[in-house]
């Protein structure tokens, strides 16, 4: 039997030569991955640096005023009056009325696409959803303005405020007139835009659901919604809610579609029927003709538009945590 | 044949005869069908009541989906359809008109793979009882330890109960997976290769539960361990590419089988 060469060599490998090589690269690599990962940081790091030295004119004018101020009047001479309440108040009312209806719409549809759905229009349906998350924001807001409006507010609005005018609470909620530029219209709009983003997300955490888990909970005898309920949720919740969270921060970011039919009024009113603005549209719609203390405060509302983002995205962390403590250990 | 070892108890040796205690399940000419391939071929067998029957055989045999037909699981996915009769007690649990939840409700089955739920232990047992019952909550309290005495994981978790089903071993998931199916009470329970993820001791646990389990419940266990059937089962069945080979007393067929396929698989010849 002859020994093949390689074995019977007279000089021991050296292994240690051989991987000197590899390990420059595995080094290059290491720092590469780092570098990125700091890269990441030393950026945001450096928006929030350049968002506060932009503010600082506008926080040094008008202080934790500008929180709390009702009232928009750049145009005042020689000291415009400026207070961010009637953006804030905008952004978190349609995002808040969007949530409403896209989570549950949302949610819906990706339980129907994994639980009930015929195979056969399962794909039609999941391509639309993802086709309808690519769709450009402003096409959305030239939809909105031309199409979903006129509709709303010839049609639907009429009948609900006739509907509530004698309904306590809801009457102010629901007051006249209708209007095409209105914080409902805009929050219709942005439910639209985000709810691509909930159902893709929910349906690919409920697929990571083991089918064997789900028939343990059948073979109990559970329903589809029990198992839905009790088994599919819980199990993929940290998902379900990371993507509602995603979807949240888009809504509270969005600017073109919501600048084109939220109507740009710095008033707050109790109607969701009324105009308003949001702190992305308030900045998309005055920064061209915007100088001095009046930039000034248009970056005062960005950085302010992070901070409620960065707060929102605590709670949720913080909901989570909640929950899975009290799912057990 | 003489290098396979039996346990041969003396409670197998007095398992009565077929046909002497009536069959809680009654497989009838049963065809079974994965879209277009056929899975199981006229099969023909009877589970008698409070007795372990086992179902072996190699892989892709068919065991499994037999089992899945018992309590109509494989409703869940399209495409796949049984056709003959399967009666439980003299009901044809095929009719399409049947009550699947009332069904799954008396016909238990435990998974290859512990599957605990996404909550506490207690709530993994808890969960099945309430589907059915409204109880107080002391009562729940006393089904749901009654349930897990009887899957032998009380005194293992009696101070944790608030702690999720999950933080178990293997072993004791499995258990809960058992002590939830006993707790709603079924008249039938189904172990789809229970133990194939388990260890030795908790093999060996488990397989102790089965045979207290049959006292009160109509067993059927499909396993890939000839010798855990032969442990545990008083009847087993023989099956081969979706046809059911040999059926009989478990003592009969491992020591003299009837069929030549039967004695090449126990013999370990193939599969």
């Amino acid at each position: 039997m002859t020994v093949p060469a390689s074995i019977n060599r007279t000089r021991p490998l050296d292994r240690a030569r051989a991987l000197s090589g590899f390990k420059f690269g595995d080094r290059a690599f290491y720092w590469m991955t780092r570098i990125s990962a700091l890269a990441v940081l030393c950026i945001l790091g450096g928006i929030i640096i350049s968002l506060i030295m932009g503010a600082w004119p506008a926080i040094k004018t008008f202080g934790l005023d500008f929180l709390v101020t009702r009232r928009w009047a750049p145009q005042l001479s020689p000291s415009p009056v400026l207070g961010a309440l009637g953006p804030i108040y905008g952004t978190i009312v349609t995002s808040l009325i969007a949530m409403l209806i896209a989570v549950p719409v949302g949610i819906g549809i990706a339980i129907f696409l994994t639980e009930f759905c015929p195979p056969v229009i399962r794909r039609p349906v999941g391509v639309a959803i993802e086709l309808l998350a690519g769709i450009p924001s402003i096409i959305y807001g030239m939809w909105g303005f031309f199409v979903l409006a006129p509709f709303m507010t010839d049609h639907v609005m009429p009948t609900v405020i006739a509907t509530f005018q004698h309904v306590p609470v809801l009457n102010v909620i629901f007051a006249g007139p209708p209007s095409y530029l209105s914080l409902f219209n805009a929050s219709l709009v942005l439910a639209i835009m985000i709810l691509p983003f909930i159902t893709a997300i929910s349906r690919d955490v409920f697929q990571t659901v083991p089918p064997m888990l789900k028939e343990s909970a059948y073979g109990l005898g559970c329903t589809t919604w029990e198992v839905v309920k009790n088994v599919v949720i819980p199990f993929t919740r940290a998902g379900v809610i990371g993507g509602i969270m995603l979807a949240l921060g888009r809504a509270l970011g969005e600017t073109m579609a919501v600048t084109f039919i939220i109507g740009n009024s710095f008033q707050i009113s109790g109607s969701i029927f009324a105009p308003g603005t949001t702190i992305s549209a308030a900045i998309a719609s005055e920064f061209a003709e915007a100088d001095g203390v009046h930039m000034s405060a248009l970056i005062l509302l960005g950085l302010l538009l992070f901070v409620l983002t960065f707060i929102v995205l605590a709670a949720a962390r913080l909901m989570l945590a909640r929950l899975q403590e009290k799912q057990g250990k | 044949m003489t290098d396979l070892q039996i346990k041969t108890d003396m409670s197998h040796a007095a398992a009565p005869s077929m046909g002497a205690r009536e069959n809680k399940l009654e497989v009838r000419n049963l065809d079974f069908f994965y879209g277009e391939s056929k899975a199981l071929k006229n099969i023909n067998l009877g589970l008698a009541t409070h007795t372990v029957t086992a179902f072996i055989g190699p892989s892709g045999c068919g065991k499994s989906t037999l089992l899945r037909i018992l309590n109509r699981m494989y409703d869940l996915y399209p495409g796949q359809r049984a056709t003959g009769e399967v009666l439980l007690d003299g009901q044809n649990l095929l009719d399409p008109k049947l009550d699947l939840n009332l069904l799954r409700a008396r016909v238990g089955m435990v998974f290859q793979k512990p599957t605990p739920f996404p909550m506490t232990i207690y709530e993994n047992i808890a969960f099945g009882i309430k589907l059915y019952e409204n109880l107080s909550k002391s009562e729940l309290d006393g089904r749901v330890e009654h349930a897990l005495r009887g899957a032998a994981l009380w005194t293992e978790v009696k101070d944790k109960l608030n702690a999720s089903g999950l933080s178990l071993s293997g072993g004791q998931q499995q258990r809960l997976c058992i002590a939830r199916t006993v707790a709603i009470q079924p008249e039938v329970i189904l172990f789809d290769e229970p133990c194939s993820a388990l260890d030795p001791i908790s093999t060996a646990k488990v397989e102790e539960l089965i045979d207290e389990l049959k006292e009160k419940y109509t067993i059927a266990i499909v396993t890939h361990n000839m010798q855990q059937a032969a442990r545990v089962s008083e009847f087993t069945a023989f099956m081969y590419l979706g046809e059911l080979v040999e059926f009989g007393q478990t003592t009969k067929l491992f020591t003299s089988p009837e069929k030549r396929q039967t004695q090449d698989y126990i013999t370990g010849r193939f599969g």
